[in-house]
């Protein structure tokens, strides 16, 4: 185990370290504490380590993450596992603003609320939230799955592509071109898969989801609306 | 960006400290905003006495003498502490009115940053750590206080144009974001008799809630308008002579972290600000809801 002490060490020799691990390593467990709300903290790891974070993050924790498990015993600040490309990011607390926007695969686990535009234009990325999401998530989201076991704030989907969103809560609004579809047999697959890797299977069953996804009405120009523009 | 901080105590035990804390928190938010910075202290006031803070550009010739000068305009006893650049004004509550006028006459080249019981507000143009200290605001205890680290876009970096800003009696406001509709409130509130010292965005705000409270509303319906009536990206930070409160636009996009235990509330543009404060381990955590107005009094 390497043990970093961020307070004493400081983020740039702490991120050049994680950085120079390449490919296989045999320095695979890591532990940064004091991490006082720092921002950046473990971005752009590129190794299958696994990284656990004893505190709260400020920005861009474990942003643009490949192959890394990154845990954070605490909660994170915005843009958390932002454009994440692989790997597990799994946070005990909450999530700021815009966590896992952009994301194009990996998954993001939310053990806590997430606050607003979670998973906006997320590419791929799979988020399981454990509490609640905030308003505008999923804006213009266009690929992977999002499971949320609690609630969903205003606007949820605007202008979705086909990112898959499960709600088991209920949901404030839909935003524009999102609508709730029917759960079928893939869908219950996707949701079991999702909750037993984010370790949330003992709280939820898929069975408790309703599905939100695009009514595909943005997707082409509408000639009808030409006087509206 | 800009940076705000803000601690509203609960256990009189941290009073003293909370100058030091205060400062800690904001210097700890340097990088939001390096030009200029501001505090205002609640650090209460003697039975029927009253405080003004003022600020000189050129405060040997506008200080000089200014403790027998306004006794004389206003007939009654005067103490003045001058700090660089400002100066905190003891005198009795009853004279504030006289006392303000005196100034204007007699010195107008002084601006008045805050008036009433409690607040002393402090502020310049420079770095957190520098304002602090010229100040030596880590010595000040009070009951509560909020800081502002300045990122300008709405107007110039001017003494004037940093925050906080004080437009009523014991009143405060900082404000992390822009308003887009700040010339037609100030042409609004200007009719209904306010006065502006800038034309910063921020000023109207402060403004505006002072109007509130004049018209007889409790500082949460003042705040709770401002999610009507002020068009823009906010988070603002509130004091009154009892209370401390925050409000954050519907949008939200503006960053707020607040904290709470037996002893103090606190609030952060982000969580490092409030790394160092006692306690914080164990404290309840959370983000302000977006269009949810959050205030305490005692």
């Amino acid at each position: 185990m390497q043990t970093f002490d961020l307070e004493a060490e400081g983020l740039r020799a702490l991120n050049s370290a994680l950085h120079a691990l390449k490919g296989q390593t045999n320095m695979t467990a890591w532990e940064v504490i004091n991490p006082k709300g720092a921002h950046a903290i473990a971005a752009g790891v590129d190794a299958p380590v696994e990284i656990t974070v004893r505190g709260s993050t400020g920005y861009y924790c474990a942003g643009m993450n490949k192959l890394a498990t990154i845990r954070i015993k605490g909660s994170a600040g915005p843009g958390v596992a932002e454009n994440m490309m692989s790997g597990t990011v799994i946070i005990d607390g909450d999530a700021s603003q815009y966590a896992g926007a952009t994301g194009r695969g990996g998954l993001l686990v939310i053990k806590g609320n997430a606050s607003s535009r979670c998973g906006i234009s997320m590419k791929g990325i799979d988020i399981v939230v454990h509490g609640n999401i905030g308003h505008m998530s999923c804006f213009m989201a266009q690929s992977g799955n999002l499971v949320v076991l609690g609630d969903a704030g205003e606007a949820l989907g605007d202008s979705l592509y086909e990112a898959r969103l499960f709600v088991r809560g209920k949901v404030k609004s839909l935003g524009t071109d999102c609508i709730e579809k029917e759960m079928r047999d893939e869908h219950f697959l996707i949701v079991e898969d999702l909750l037993r890797r984010g370790e949330a299977d003992a709280k939820a069953r898929p069975e408790e989801f309703r599905r939100y996804g695009s009514a595909r009405k943005l997707y082409n120009f509408n000639i009808d609306n030409a006087q509206s523009y | 960006m800009c940076g705000i901080v803000g601690l509203f105590l609960k256990d009189p035990k941290l009073e003293p400290r909370l100058g030091q804390l205060l400062t800690d928190m904001l210097v700890t938010m340097t990088d939001r905003g390096p030009d200029s910075a501001g505090i205002a202290i609640y650090s209460g006031a003697e039975e029927g006495q009253a405080k003004l803070t003022l600020q000189s550009a050129s405060p040997e010739t506008d200080f000089a003498d200014l403790d027998v000068a306004l006794a004389k305009a206003i007939g009654a006893p005067v103490s003045v502490a001058v700090k660089s650049t400002h100066a905190v004004v003891d005198l009795p509550a009853g004279k504030l009115d006289a006392a303000r006028q005196a100034l204007a006459s007699h010195r107008p080249a002084i601006k008045v940053m805050s008036a009433g019981e409690s607040i002393e507000i402090f502020k310049e143009v420079g770095l957190p750590k520098d304002v602090a200290a010229r100040f030596e605001v880590a010595k000040m205890s009070g009951t509560h206080g909020i800081g502002h680290t300045r990122m300008a876009t709405e107007s110039a970096v001017t003494t004037m144009g940093a925050h906080p800003f004080s437009t009523g009696a014991d009143q405060c406001l900082v404000h992390n974001g822009s308003l887009s509709n700040h010339n037609g409130v100030r042409r609004v509130l200007k009719k209904a008799g306010m006065t502006f010292e800038t034309e910063n965005d921020t000023e109207v705000a402060a403004a505006f809630i002072s109007h509130k409270l004049q018209e007889g509303k409790k500082l949460g319906e003042a705040m709770e308008a401002t999610l009507t009536d002020l068009d823009g990206f906010f988070t603002f930070v509130v004091g009154t002579k009892n209370g401390f409160g925050v409000v954050r636009d519907p949008i939200a996009c503006k960053p707020a972290v607040m904290a709470e235990t037996d002893q103090y509330v606190a609030f952060g543009s982000e969580y490092r600000a409030l790394v160092n404060l006692p306690g914080i381990e164990t404290a309840r955590v959370w983000e302000p809801e977006p269009a949810t107005v959050y205030f305490w009094e005692r």
